[in-house]
């Protein structure tokens, strides 16, 4: 890659100076629309050429943590560095490290990909042939060269949201933010994307990425702050997190709903842990931290002539998660979304 | 791990320049897109030439012939500075999408898209210039002033078209909806062009308005217009209205890149 970005700005090199390799620093960051308190004090530290993912719920705070970070809303209290620049005394400086996906495709609707590329290469400084070089060589990795010339209108979400990605890459800054990059994806497109945020990780690139399935930071994020409403309530590596719920959960249907009661105490004795009932009351729910005693729950049950009709196991949801972190669902916790309406009344 | 970025803390000239170009070179694509988008610049100067000229032609100046010189300006005027206005309002459209965002996340000028906007727009004023010429032209409008001298009439007309369109950017930063960009330029753009020497002469008015017509700077562009067209001079009223335009441009464009950094 010898096209530059800006004169002296050797863009091959993916890791960029960093003050003891801390790409992002946040301290008690607060933004504030009208009397909501959408980011309330969120403390982040994230290290170079890891993927942390910031997990929440819709309305959590995820997006304007991350519009604050890319210096497109000024936050109301607290302070953010970007490899030690901060995001408002030294936005212009941030504005070059960085790479932004949103949820919301950020690129022009009636343009053609290849225009939209060559637009922003040329305004990141890159010459005529240089951004149109730049601007094929994208298209062929993000495998949108059949469409590049034709207008975004026709693109499906998949194709728009590996547009915007490879928009982001342009200057091949040293940190990128994805913000919910794969929601409203079909699982085909999902994939795509996950690869290529993988292959941005191989070279070394930061990344931070928001998401509402525990499951795609599960697979990408090397940690993981879990939020819900403004602040951050966990913290940890996916192994952690999920430790917290217990590894997975045992589902059993019992023929014989009248059997519940005995069935808990067989699970207490056996599995030494609290099963529950599902809400509709069906079903009995119990963290499993060693699956192998699960053969040996399975015979006292039968031994005990508890019939079950249905067993499975259960990867913790977020749901679950959210649940034991702060004992309530992981439902919008209020009605003002982090959406792009920057102003509020 | 060592420093191996140089890393900037402001655009150069060069570079606002250049980005500037950029987002201009974007609007015209745009143009290419949707070409609807030239519409009102095509349209609007020949109906608006027609309608005034054989309205109004008789009443003012005998018959419609003798009105062209007087008219042809003013429709002019007026036809180019409400494609001004939508200047505006394609801007307040453009910002609420998606795409600015990333425009506001790059490292590039914060000026830089709205100046192209507007820059890419003097297409649009030009396009309503040659049409106005042309359909008086085709209606037996012959100016004295050579074809070089109607032509830097054109020019002014554009110039000053383009220093209008900041404070139409402006209403474009501030205003929430395009609508609303709509509304609010089309209250000032009404007594503007209408209180001006566009249409009739200032002297047939009452005191008191001749008084803002004769102060109103599209009154001064008009005159300058007909000077050039008309005779093939240049005289004061050129030069105010150039200096009227570099006023506005002062003013209005630190504002609304003031008030576009603001939403950011």
């Amino acid at each position: 890659m010898s096209a530059t970005a800006y004169p002296g700005l050797v863009t091959s090199a993916r890791r960029a100076p960093s003050h003891n390799d801390v790409a992002i620093q946040t301290q008690g960051l607060v933004k504030q629309f009208g009397s909501h308190r959408a980011v309330d004090g969120i403390d982040l530290t994230v290290q170079t050429g890891t993927v942390f993912g910031v997990l929440g719920p819709n309305g959590a705070g995820k997006t304007t943590t991350v519009r604050m970070l890319a210096t497109l809303l000024r936050p109301d209290g607290g302070r953010a560095r970007i490899f030690g620049h901060d995001v408002v005394k030294e936005e212009h400086v941030v504005r070059q490290l960085i790479g932004v996906t949103g949820q919301y495709a950020s690129v022009d609707e009636t343009l053609s990909a290849l225009e939209n590329l060559i637009i922003f290469a040329r305004l990141l400084g890159f010459s005529r042939p240089a951004a149109k070089r730049k601007a094929t060589e994208l298209l062929e990795q993000f495998g949108l060269v059949e469409a590049a010339k034709r207008p975004l209108k026709h693109f499906s979400g998949g194709m728009r949201r590996r547009l915007d990605l490879a928009a982001s890459l342009i200057a091949t800054p040293p940190l990128i933010f994805l913000d919910e990059p794969t929601t409203g994806l079909d699982p085909r497109s999902r994939a795509q994307v996950w690869d290529t945020i993988r292959r941005l990780v191989r070279e070394g690139t930061t990344v931070l990425l928001t998401t509402q399935y525990l499951d795609e930071a599960d697979q990408l994020a090397d940690r993981i702050a879990v939020i819900d409403r403004g602040r951050v309530i966990a913290e940890g590596t996916a192994d952690e997190l999920k430790a917290s719920v217990g590894q997975s959960s045992l589902h059993l249907r019992l023929a014989d709903p009248e059997d519940g009661a005995r069935a808990q105490a067989i699970v207490a004795r056996v599995l030494r842990s609290e099963a529950t009932f599902s809400p509709e009351g069906k079903r009995l729910v119990m963290p499993v931290s060693d699956p192998s005693r699960i053969a040996d729950l399975l015979v006292a049950l039968k031994e005990n002539d508890v019939d079950i009709v249905e067993f499975s196991m259960q990867k913790p949801t977020l749901d679950e998660v959210f649940l034991a972190l702060t004992g309530h669902e992981a439902t919008p916790s209020s009605e003002v979304e982090d959406s792009k309406g920057v102003e509020q009344p | 791990m060592s420093l191996s970025m140089t890393l900037h803390h402001r655009t150069s000239l060069r570079q606002t320049v250049q980005q500037s170009f950029t987002m201009a070179y974007r609007g015209l694509l745009k143009f290419r897109r949707n070409p609807e988008q030239l519409f009102d610049v095509t349209l609007q100067p020949t109906l608006f030439t027609l309608m005034f000229t054989y309205i109004f032609g008789g009443a003012i100046s005998g018959d419609a012939e003798h009105y062209l010189p007087i008219i042809i300006p003013g429709v002019l005027m007026q036809t180019v500075i409400t494609a001004s206005v939508a200047t505006g309002v394609q801007l307040r459209e453009d910002m609420d999408k998606g795409v600015f965002d990333r425009f506001r996340t790059l490292p590039i000028a914060r000026i830089a898209p709205l100046a192209g906007a507007l820059m890419a727009d003097t297409v649009r004023y030009t396009i309503a210039t040659l049409v106005t010429f042309v359909v008086g032209y085709a209606m037996g409008y012959r100016p004295q002033g050579g074809l070089g001298d109607v032509a830097l009439a054109g020019l002014l007309v554009i110039v000053c078209a383009f220093a209008i369109s900041w404070i139409f950017a402006f209403f474009g930063v501030i205003a929430r909806t395009a609508t609303s960009v709509q509304g609010i330029s089309m209250l000032i753009l009404f007594p503007l062009t209408f209180l001006s020497n566009a249409f009739v002469p200032v002297n047939t008015m009452p005191k008191w308005l001749q008084w803002f017509a004769n102060a109103n700077p599209l009154s001064h562009l008009i005159s300058a217009v007909r000077e050039l067209t008309n005779s093939g001079q240049i005289g004061d009223e050129f030069a105010i209205s150039l200096f009227a335009a570099a006023v506005i441009i002062l003013l209005f464009a630190p504002l609304a890149v003031r008030m576009y950094m603001r939403k950011a």
